[in-house]
C-alpha cells in the first residue's frame, strides 16, 4: 500500500460515512454540514486524480457556494428535529430495499467486466492551463451560452421568490 | 503521490455515493433534503467522469505520449457544475415560494398538483 491508495481508501470511507449521515440525520442542519464533508471528500479523490482545476471549482463553487445557500434557507425557514416531516415506516423500508437493489443490479453487471488502470497524481490534462486553452477555442460557444443560463436563472430566482405578485 | 488504481474502485464508489443518493430521494419527505441527494448523486456521476476521462488519457498515453485526450470529460464536469448551480438557485427559490404558501416544505403538499 503506498500513500495514494492508502489516501483513496480513507477517502472512500469518509465521502460514503458522511453521504450516509446526511440521509440518516434527522436535523437539516446536520445534514447539510456532513453534506459539505462528501464534496470535501470528493474534492480530495480529484487532488488524488491531479484535476486541479476540478478540486478548487468543486471546492469554491459546491462546498462554498451551493452549500451556503442551502444553510442559509434552512435557517431561514428555521428547520429543526421537530418539525421534520417523517414518511411511515413501510414506505422507508421499500425505499432502502429499492436503492439497495438497484446497487445490487448494479454491482452483479459491472463486477465481472475487465478492469483498466487510472493514472494517479500525475499527467496534465487536469491543470487550468490545458483546460483554459480547451475552454476558450473548442468550447467558447458552450462556455457564453452557460453564462446566458446563469443570466435566466438569477432573473428566474428573483421573480419566484419575490413577495406578492 | 503516483501510480496506478483500478477503475473499478472508483465505479463502485461513485455507485455506492449515487444509490445513497437514490435511497435518500425515496425515504425522506423534506424537499430541501431531498434536493441535497440530488446533489449527492450529480457529484458521484462528476467523480466517475473525471475517473474515466484519467482512464482513457492513461490508455491513450502509452501510443502517443504528447496526447491531451480527456480533456473533454473534465470540461464536461465543469459544464455539469454550472448547470447544477443554477438548477440549485431556481430550485431553493421555488422550495421558498412554497413554504411561504404553505408553511411547511413537506413534499407531500405538492401531490396536490395532480387535482
Amino acid at each position: 500500500m503506498n500513500v495514494t491508495e492508502i489516501l483513496f481508501w480513507i477517502l472512500s470511507a469518509l465521502a460514503i460515512a458522511s453521504a450516509l449521515l446526511v440521509v440518516l440525520s434527522k436535523n437539516p442542519v446536520h445534514s447539510v454540514l456532513w453534506l459539505i464533508v462528501v464534496f470535501f471528500a470528493i474534492s480530495g479523490h480529484y487532488i488524488l486524480l491531479n484535476a486541479q482545476f476540478l478540486f478548487i471549482v468543486n471546492l469554491i463553487v459546491y462546498a462554498g457556494a451551493i452549500m451556503v445557500l442551502f444553510l442559509f434557507v434552512i435557517m431561514l425557514m428555521n428547520l429543526n428535529t421537530d418539525t421534520e416531516p417523517q414518511k411511515n415506516k413501510w414506505l422507508k423500508v421499500a425505499g432502502v430495499v429499492a436503492g439497495g437493489c438497484l446497487m445490487l443490479v448494479f454491482v452483479a453487471a459491472l463486477k465481472s467486466s475487465d478492469t483498466q488502470q487510472v493514472q494517479m497524481g500525475e499527467g496534465n490534462i487536469g491543470l487550468i492551463q490545458n483546460l483554459g486553452k480547451a475552454l476558450f477555442n473548442e468550447y467558447v460557444l458552450p462556455f457564453e451560452i452557460s453564462s446566458v443560463l446563469f443570466l435566466s436563472a438569477m432573473v428566474g430566482a428573483v421573480v419566484i421568490g419575490k413577495k406578492g405578485d | 503521490m503516483e501510480g496506478l488504481m483500478p477503475i473499478n474502485y472508483y465505479i463502485f464508489l461513485a455507485l455506492a455515493l449515487f444509490c445513497i443518493g437514490v435511497v435518500g430521494v425515496l425515504t425522506r419527505r423534506n424537499a430541501i433534503i431531498i434536493f441535497m441527494c440530488i446533489e449527492l448523486m450529480l457529484n458521484a456521476v462528476n467523480l466517475l467522469l473525471v475517473a474515466f476521462s484519467k482512464m482513457h488519457h492513461l490508455n491513450v498515453l502509452q501510443t502517443n505520449p504528447a496526447t491531451n485526450v480527456g480533456t473533454d470529460a473534465q470540461l464536461f464536469v465543469f459544464f455539469i457544475m454550472v448547470v447544477s448551480a443554477a438548477e440549485v438557485s431556481v430550485g431553493l427559490a421555488i422550495i421558498v415560494m412554497m413554504y411561504r404558501n404553505t408553511h411547511s416544505i413537506d413534499i407531500n403538499f405538492l401531490n396536490r398538483l395532480k387535482h
